[in-house]
This record gives structure tokens, C-alpha cells and sequence, in this order.
């Protein structure tokens, strides 16, 4: 243990702390909205739109992430597309986890109950009226849990982009254990504290949305 | 650009060793996951507060942290004092850190046991081993084998992190590939096709055996 | 039908026998897969009458109801509303199913209040019943809350507004899906079986609203019930459904007191 060493390391970790946080927001943002939409396709009454959605899913859920991940960033330059370290990242990600918060969106929204929709539609609101306004907002204290653990996932996975030479945490840490040999359980166990910290803190906001949207309801 | 068939075919072979290697660490991680993943869960619900708070604060740090960190955690820092190869330190870290996933699984399979079969074996005198073993473990995991198959296929698409710590699969190999030729596309979209043919194959297989197990179990 | 009545609702036509039906059901059956449990329905209803449905369970009452409702479909047959076809339009002298934009401007004219309420969980008492007025009828805040107001007082739940569905008993929820059902001032309206989910101590509360929206006259009701004495007292006319097919109908004096079918002679037995 030895706290001076812990005070040369947290620029550097401070830094890769600030891009981790960075690339987990914009791929938790892309992630959600595409979940939010292929689950919402999933469930639609055309066939195609249904099956294109499935086949995403299908597709996205079956990649390897880090896979992925190096060929979005290293071979679809070949075919003249170029990312830069942190849009591959972000759609890598966004792709990989909105096909996993599909699942969660879809199951949410059959969960809820069908005298909903019956009760939406004897109002005669529209179908984008019934699924906006009575059926999604259900759905979202459902889906709350399991998109919580969702991103989690996805924050943990953004230690991957260090692979692409992109500067978060993972990679200020492997700078480090290049510097301090002698001190890397010491690194890696602040660098783990770290990322726990970043985990517990997408859980309160979760928890905190779930006291919110479930006030008075249940 | 179209695929160069021929160059991938060319490359194929290597790639296909590195299957191997990830195929191994799969099946060696997936053994330890479902062994530890057990014994945790049977800790959780030791009656002594130290175990089980002990327990599950370990099941959250490791489910809330990535494991490549873990990897290096385990190879960079704790190794020093073992000297294990990257393989061994690899499959035991996919298997820890799935470990406490699988130990969700097996609560919920564990829970899902009628409270009246626990009270049948007390009433039939079995001692507590003997309920686990005979009666409560026999029922509970059944009906989670199709979770726990999609935990391997999981694992399996987890194994190209052991690049991270110089372990010889499919992604490292790869790398090596590319630094030589320099050609970027071929390695990676086989690689990618290669995981997504046998995920989705795995995928299916267990799919058909949910079905043929919820068909059993609804009879 | 008194002469206020019409004054305050001028378009709706008084319940002559001359008058148009407000709804008419034409050779209806319903089918669900192999199981036909509607056999070809013919039903009118007159602007303003109340029609009691009973029958045993599973005799496709409920049915009936939720195809006026356009929750399900007629498997062949027709159903019209206000002199218009509800689920078909015609099309180069052929029957087609209704557009989407057709079923939405008929339902304007049709309400339910379900078995189990069916409340917006998420909605406080007062939203559940401005939702459909204001996002439907696009009118503006001020006027669809007035008029939520004024109906959550007709069910006895004006002091209820800002509370969460959650908070209320089961009678007082039904009061409330009342309310939103008659918001948006339908001209029939189903009522499908709206006491079966409750508490027997709560079922006269429910009834009595009823009761009291059945004398303003000016709405024709659909009640599919299991309480003989409601459908007795509300009911300008009581209809007896059995296996998919309407065994008998009439006055609930006669229906009630000089049953001719054995059917209907043994239900009303086991009835009391």
C-alpha cells in the first residue's frame, strides 16, 4: 500500500475515467434508442419491419463484441469506411447492446397487461398514441432492472476500446502497469474500485428513475 | 473490395488453431464457472451473516467490474507468485467472473423448488446433504440447463478478450496475420463469421432443448 | 323519452319504433380457430334502449360486446353503427374489411367499461379520464378537464382527481372507468360484465351509477350481466344467449316472469 504512488497515477487514471464515462454515455445512449426501436419493429403487425428487426437482433446478439469491435475499426477502412477510434466504439456498442435491450424492451411491453391496450383502443386513441402514451410508459418501470444490469454491461465492455488504442481507463492502466511493475495488483485493484464505483453509480441513477416512476403507481 | 476467398483459405488453418485454443478456454472456464457458480450459490444461503454477506458482496464486485481488468488483475498481478501459463490464467479468470453469474442461475433454479419438497424431506428424516443432493439439486437444475447453455455461448464470445493477455486464440492470431500480410479485412471478417456461425448454431441447439424440456415439464 | 333528454342531446333520435338502430348485428359469427362460438347473430338496438345480454358463461356474450367495441373481429356477417357498417367497407361493390382510419371514426360513436377496469396504472384518477379527450377529441386542457370533472361527480369521485388508481377500491376504480368511457360521449356503450370482479359488498355502488346514467336516457347501453335484478330494473329489454345463439329476447317483465325456452327456464332455476 502506498498512497503516494496512488497520488502519481490519478492523473492519468482521472483522465481515462473521464473518456470510460465518455464512450459508455454516447453507446448507452445509442444502445437504448436502438433498442427502444427494434423492440417497438419487433412487435409491429408487417411482417418485414418484423423481420428485419429479428434478423438484427439475431445478428448482433450473435458477434463476438471485441470481434466486432476490430472489424467496424480495422476492416471496414478496406472497403473505404473509416471510423475514428471513438464512433467505432460507440457503434460497436450502441449495435451490440441495442440488440440485447431489444429483447428487454420486447418482453417489457408484452408483459403488460392486454385489457391495457383493449382499454386504449375502446378510447380510440391511435396505435401510436396507445403505445406512447399507456403501453410504453408501463413498460419502462418494468424494463428498468434489467436495463440497469444492461448497462452495466456495456460500461464494463467499454474497457474493450482500449484495444483500439482508445484512451480510457483500461489503457491509462496498462500505461501504468508498464511504469510501476512492481505495483500492478495495487493498479489493477484501484482501476477495479474504480470501475465499481462507475457501476454502483449507473445503479443509484437506475434505482432513483425506479422510486420516481413508480411513485404512488403500485 | 469483395472478400478474397482465396487468401482467406489460405489463412484458415491458423485461424482454426486459434479456435481451438478458444474452444478450450471455453469448455475449461465453463467447467470452473458452473463448479463455483454453485458453490456460491449454496453460500449464499449459509445461515451465518459473515458467509453470506461475504459472498454476495464478492458476486456483485466481480459482476459490476470488466473482466479484462480482472485478466490483468490476475495475470500482470497475482501470477507473479504462481507462474501459471496466460491459458490457465485465462480460463480461470472466464470461469470466476461467469461464476457469479451462474450462481444467479442457480438461485433461481434453487428458489423455483416447491418450499413443500424441503419440507417433505424433513419430514422423511434426510439429513441436509442428502436433501441437496437427492432431492433439491435434482429438480432445481433441469429446468436451467438451457440458461446455463447460453452462459457457454457467452464464454465462448468472451475468449477473444484473452488477447489481452497474449493468449494464442482466433484475435491474437489475427493480429499476428495482419502485422505480416497487411491485409485488414479477410482476418477479422472470418473471425467474426466464425463466432457468429457457431454462437447461432449453439443458440439453436439449446433453443430446441428449452422447448423439448418445457414440453416435459408441462405434462 | 322526456323532452329534456332531447333538448339537451337534439341529434339523438328518440327510441320510436321508426327510428334507425343504433346498432344492428347482421347473421354475426365469430369463430376462434376451430371453435365457432357465435352461430349467426341478429341483434338491433334502438338509439337510446338499454339491452340486458345474459346467458351462461361462455355462451359468447362477452364476445358480442367486444366486437361492437372492434376489439374482435366478426368471422363473417356484418355489424352497423349509426347506419353505417362498423368492421366492412365497400369497395367496387364488394364488402371489405374497414381501414384503420374508418374503425377510428366509428369508434367515436362506441364506449366500454371492462371486467376489470383496464385503469392507466401510471395515470392519476383525473388523467385517466382527460387522456382520451384531449389526445382524441383534441380538445384543450382547460375544456376536457372541465368535462372530466363534471363525470368523476356523476360517479361520486370528485374528490378523488389526484390520486394514483392504486389507492382506490375496486368499486371506486370501476366508477372511474365509467367516468373515461362516458367522456367521450359515445352513443352506445358496452358494459361487459362490470361487476364480476367485485367484491360483493362493492357492487351496488357500481350499480347505482349505472342506474342513474340509464334514466338520463340518451345513450343506448350494451349490459352483458350476471345480476338478474339489474338487468330487471334498467333494461328496456332483455336478451337470453346460449351456445352462440339468442335463445329469446323480450320486456325483462315477461322475459323474467313467463320464460317459454327450457333453456332459460333452468338458468333463471339456477340463477336464484
Amino acid at each position: 500500500m502506498n498512497p503516494s504512488l496512488w497520488m502519481e497515477w490519478a492523473p492519468l487514471l482521472w483522465k481515462g475515467l473521464v473518456t470510460t464515462v465518455q464512450v459508455a454515455l454516447l453507446s448507452g445512449v445509442v444502445a437504448l434508442f436502438l433498442a427502444v426501436l427494434t423492440g417497438i419493429c419487433r412487435l409491429s403487425k408487417y411482417k418485414l419491419i418484423r423481420g428485419i428487426a429479428y434478423v438484427y437482433v439475431m445478428l448482433f446478439r450473435g458477434v463476438s463484441l471485441l470481434v466486432l469491435l476490430f472489424w467496424v475499426y480495422f476492416s471496414l477502412p478496406a472497403l473505404g469506411i473509416e471510423f475514428s477510434a471513438i464512433s467505432a466504439a460507440v457503434l460497436a456498442f450502441g449495435l451490440n447492446y441495442g440488440a440485447f435491450g431489444s429483447e428487454i424492451v420486447r418482453s417489457s411491453i408484452l408483459a403488460v397487461p392486454k385489457g391495457q391496450w383493449e382499454a386504449a383502443l375502446a378510447l380510440n386513441l391511435t396505435p401510436a398514441q396507445r403505445m406512447f402514451r399507456i403501453i410504453l410508459p408501463q413498460a419502462v418501470v418494468r424494463m428498468l432492472p434489467p436495463i440497469n444490469n444492461l448497462m452495466i454491461e456495456l460500461l464494463k465492455a467499454t474497457s474493450l476500446v482500449s484495444f483500439i488504442t482508445l484512451a480510457d481507463l483500461t489503457f491509462q492502466s496498462q500505461i501504468l502497469r508498464g511504469q510501476f511493475f512492481g505495483n500492478t495488483i495495487e493498479l489493477f485493484t484501484i482501476v477495479l474500485i474504480l470501475y465499481f464505483i462507475l457501476s454502483s453509480c449507473i445503479t443509484l441513477v437506475a434505482r432513483l428513475l425506479e422510486r420516481k416512476l413508480s411513485a404512488g403507481r403500485m | 473490395m469483395e472478400l478474397d476467398w482465396e487468401y482467406a483459405f489460405s489463412i484458415l488453418p491458423t485461424l482454426l488453431k486459434g479456435l481451438k485454443t478458444a474452444l478450450y478456454a471455453t469448455v475449461v472456464g465453463f467447467v470452473i464457472a458452473c463448479v463455483a457458480g454453485l458453490v456460491l450459490a449454496l453460500l449464499v444461503r449459509v445461515r451465518v451473516k459473515v458467509v453470506k454477506w461475504v459472498t454476495n458482496a464478492f458476486i456483485e464486485f466481480v459482476r459490476s467490474t470488466p473482466l479484462l481488468i480482472q485478466l490483468f488483475f490476475l495475470y500482470f498481478g497475482l501470477n507473479k507468485y504462481f507462474q501459471l501459463s496466460a491459458f490457465t490464467v485465462g480460463a480461470v479468470a472466464l470461469g470466476i467472473h461467469y461464476s457469479t453469474y451462474l450462481a444467479e442461475v442457480y438461485r433461481s433454479g434453487i428458489d423455483n423448488v416447491e418450499k413443500g419438497q424441503w419440507e417433505a424431506s424433513r419430514a422423511l428424516n434426510f439429513s441436509k446433504g442428502r436433501t441437496w443432493t437427492s432431492i433439491i439439486l435434482p429438480q432445481a437444475i433441469p429446468p436451467i440447463l438451457p440458461i446455463m447453455g447460453n452462459y457457454l455461448i457467452v464464454v465462448f464470445k468472451e475468449t477473444p478478450l484473452l488477447a489481452g493477455i497474449t493468449v494464442l486464440e482466433m484475435l491474437t492470431r489475427s493480429k499476428n496475420i495482419l502485422s505480416r500480410d497487411w491485409k485488414p479485412f479477410e482476418p477479422y471478417t472470418m473471425v467474426g463469421l466464425i463466432f457468429l456461425v457457431l454462437s447461432l448454431t449453439m443458440a439453436i441447439v439449446f433453443e430446441l432443448m428449452e422447448r423439448r424440456m418445457n414440453r416435459r415439464f408441462t405434462k | 323519452m322526456s323532452t329534456t333528454v332531447q333538448e339537451r342531446e337534439p341529434h339523438a333520435v328518440s327510441g320510436g319504433e321508426t327510428a334507425l338502430p343504433i346498432v344492428k348485428y347482421n347473421d354475426v359469427k365469430k369463430s376462434f380457430g376451430d371453435l365457432e362460438v357465435l352461430h349467426g347473430i341478429n341483434l338491433e338496438m334502438r338509439p337510446g334502449e338499454k339491452i340486458a345480454i345474459i346467458g351462461p358463461s361462455g355462451s359468447g356474450k362477452t364476445t358480442l360486446g367486444r366486437m361492437l367495441m372492434t376489439l374482435e373481429e366478426p368471422t363473417s356477417g356484418t355489424i352497423e353503427v349509426d347506419g353505417e357498417l362498423l368492421w366492412h367497407m365497400e369497395r367496387g361493390g364488394k364488402l371489405v374489411r374497414a381501414s384503420e382510419a374508418h374503425l377510428h371514426r366509428m369508434r367515436t360513436k362506441i364506449g366500454m367499461v371492462f371486467q376489470h377496469f383496464n385503469l392507466f396504472p401510471h395515470m392519476k384518477v383525473i388523467r385517466n379520464v382527460t387522456e382520451a379527450p384531449r389526445k382524441v377529441l383534441g380538445l384543450s386542457k382547460e375544456e376536457a378537464h372541465e368535462r372530466a370533472v363534471e363525470m368523476l361527480r356523476k360517479v361520486g369521485l370528485e374528490d378523488k382527481l389526484d390520486v394514483y388508481p392504486s389507492k382506490l377500491s375496486g368499486g371506486q376504480k370501476q366508477r372511474v372507468a365509467i367516468a373515461r368511457a362516458l367522456v367521450m360521449r359515445p352513443k352506445v356503450m358496452v358494459f361487459d360484465e362490470v361487476t364480476s370482479a367485485l367484491d360483493p359488498e362493492l357492487v351496488g355502488e357500481v350499480l347505482e351509477v349505472i342506474k342513474e346514467i340509464a334514466l338520463e336516457g340518451e345513450m343506448a347501453m350494451m349490459l352483458i350481466t350476471h345480476e338478474m335484478d339489474f338487468a330487471r330494473e334498467v333494461a328496456d329489454r332483455v336478451i337470453f344467449g346460449a351456445d352462440g345463439l339468442i335463445v329469446e329476447e323480450g320486456p325483462p317483465s315477461e322475459l323474467f316472469e313467463n320464460p317459454e325456452s327450457e333453456r332459460l327456464q333452468s338458468f333463471l332455476r339456477r340463477m336464484n
